[in-house]
């Protein structure tokens, strides 16, 4: 069996447009992570039971695995009455689990920002909200920038276990192309190589921004 | 109270695959994790060349296609099938050992210049150097992050279930779900418990490692936080 370049060209449209998919689960996904790890970050410098509630939540989800995390909302989201598309439930999903990563990235940036600075704030009797959204986070988040970036990478290549729950992303192009076909060959070769050529200079360009956050 | 145990017994059935899936991914990884690490540490550029491509285009790719890649696409290649679960443990260990090689270089490029000095000083071969030096150094810094590692090898281990794996995954989904449907909600959180106490394992294993590790270097244990 050898490659056909005929087929690659009659199953390219259907790829690109699983890539499409992927893309807007990624971006979506991300929004989502790097929203509620913020506000998990947030909740962890709160009082204690918050703190315990959150910390112990943020434990669970990066614990266990994504896909059984994208079953449990898909199967059981409608038996409380909410009922989502695949689409919707693996974005929630993705954004749930990396929010759990991206709070750790914010955690570690909100600890670097010096004690003084706290006080400082304290000092000038600015209030809470001030304090953070004024003084910790415009500190605190672009040195954690590559970090979460990173993240965002990782759900990249991370969305294609949405098959599982029938999202027709690359992958679940690729699949439905190859079970019809029987040509596998080519399918998940393109499928990788779309990953590879998103992914690979993504990962360079946060890699420069990692040089530059630590040269400053 | 019944269905809880039947449940149980029938996730427990998927156990000795995510297990095995586990601990060979988890070989597997170690060993490419250090054969690639030090490859890109080596003198020859044709030998670091060779193992950056493999560990930018496994990190590069998606787990999951490479795993239909081995799974659907190389079959086609090469004219024979290989079984499920040792798909799995090499998609696993191949795409981890990329990420550990890294882990690898780093540790060992950590290790202060003056070891280096001084091993060479006391003029012990290059392979001495390595084994009696700068690993037994190196080693303490690449456990913790070897220990995140192994976890989301653990939390890979569920997308077999997409190439007919009978893991703990696949039982809940193919089995539990379709028959105890009402019940998906306790099923899924009892599914999630499995993987939890799994990385509670890991972790702990890998705690007791960094302690023996950093005895053994005459290191106070550092309390991990």
């Amino acid at each position: 069996m050898t490659w056909d370049w005929n087929y690659v060209a009659d199953v390219l449209p259907a790829l690109l447009d699983g890539l499409r998919i992927t893309v807007i689960a990624t971006l979506l996904g991300s929004l989502v992570a790097l929203v509620l790890g913020l506000v998990f970050a947030v909740l962890m410098r709160g009082p204690a039971p918050v703190r315990v509630v959150v910390r112990a939540l943020v434990e669970f989800v990066r614990s266990t695995p994504l896909l059984v995390q994208v079953f449990f909302l898909f199967f059981v989201l409608p038996q409380f009455g909410v009922t989502l598309g695949a689409l919707v439930v693996g974005v929630i999903a993705l954004g749930l689990h990396y929010a759990a990563y991206n709070s750790e990235v914010y955690r570690a940036g909100i600890e670097a920002v010096p004690r003084g600075q706290w006080e400082a704030a304290t000092a000038l009797s600015l209030p809470r909200s001030r304090v953070w959204t004024g003084v910790v986070l415009p500190q605190a988040i672009p040195r954690v920038l590559p970090a979460l970036g990173n993240n965002v990478i990782s759900m990249f290549k991370e969305t294609p276990l949405l098959i599982g729950i029938g999202v027709l992303d690359i992958v679940g192009q690729a699949r439905e192309a190859g079970n019809t076909t029987f040509r596998y060959v080519e399918v998940y070769t393109i499928a990788g190589l779309l990953f590879l050529v998103l992914s690979y200079p993504a990962a360079l360009l946060v890699r420069r921004l990692e040089r530059r956050v630590v040269g400053t | 109270m019944s269905d809880l145990s039947t449940w149980f017994q029938v996730l427990l059935l998927g156990l000795p695959a995510t297990l095995i899936a586990t601990v060979g991914g988890i070989a597997l990884t170690v060993v490419l994790s250090f054969v690639a690490g030090l490859a890109l540490l080596s003198p020859s550029r044709t030998v670091r060349v060779v193992s950056r491509i493999y560990v930018e285009g496994l990190r590069g790719t998606s787990e999951v296609v490479q795993l239909f890649w081995i799974f659907f696409a190389l079959p086609v290649l090469v004219g024979f099938q290989i079984v499920p679960i040792w798909a799995g443990v090499l998609v696993l260990g191949l795409n981890h050992g990329a990420y550990g090689a890294e882990i690898v270089r780093g540790a060992v490029q950590s290790v202060p210049r003056a070891q280096y000095e001084g091993a060479l000083a006391l003029s012990l071969s290059p392979a001495q150097r390595m084994r009696r030096v700068i690993l037994p150094q190196a080693v303490v810094e690449m456990l913790p992050p070897a220990g995140n590692l192994f976890i989301q090898l653990l939390k890979s281990t569920a997308l077999l279930s997409f190439v007919f794996v009978q893991d703990v995954t696949r039982q809940a989904h193919d089995v539990l779900i379709p028959a105890f449907n009402p019940y998906v909600f306790p099923i899924l959180l009892l599914t999630l418990a499995f993987y939890l106490v799994l990385s509670l394992l890991i972790t702990a294993g890998m705690r007791a490692l960094e302690r023996v590790a950093g005895r053994r270097l005459g290191r106070v244990a550092v309390g991990v936080g």
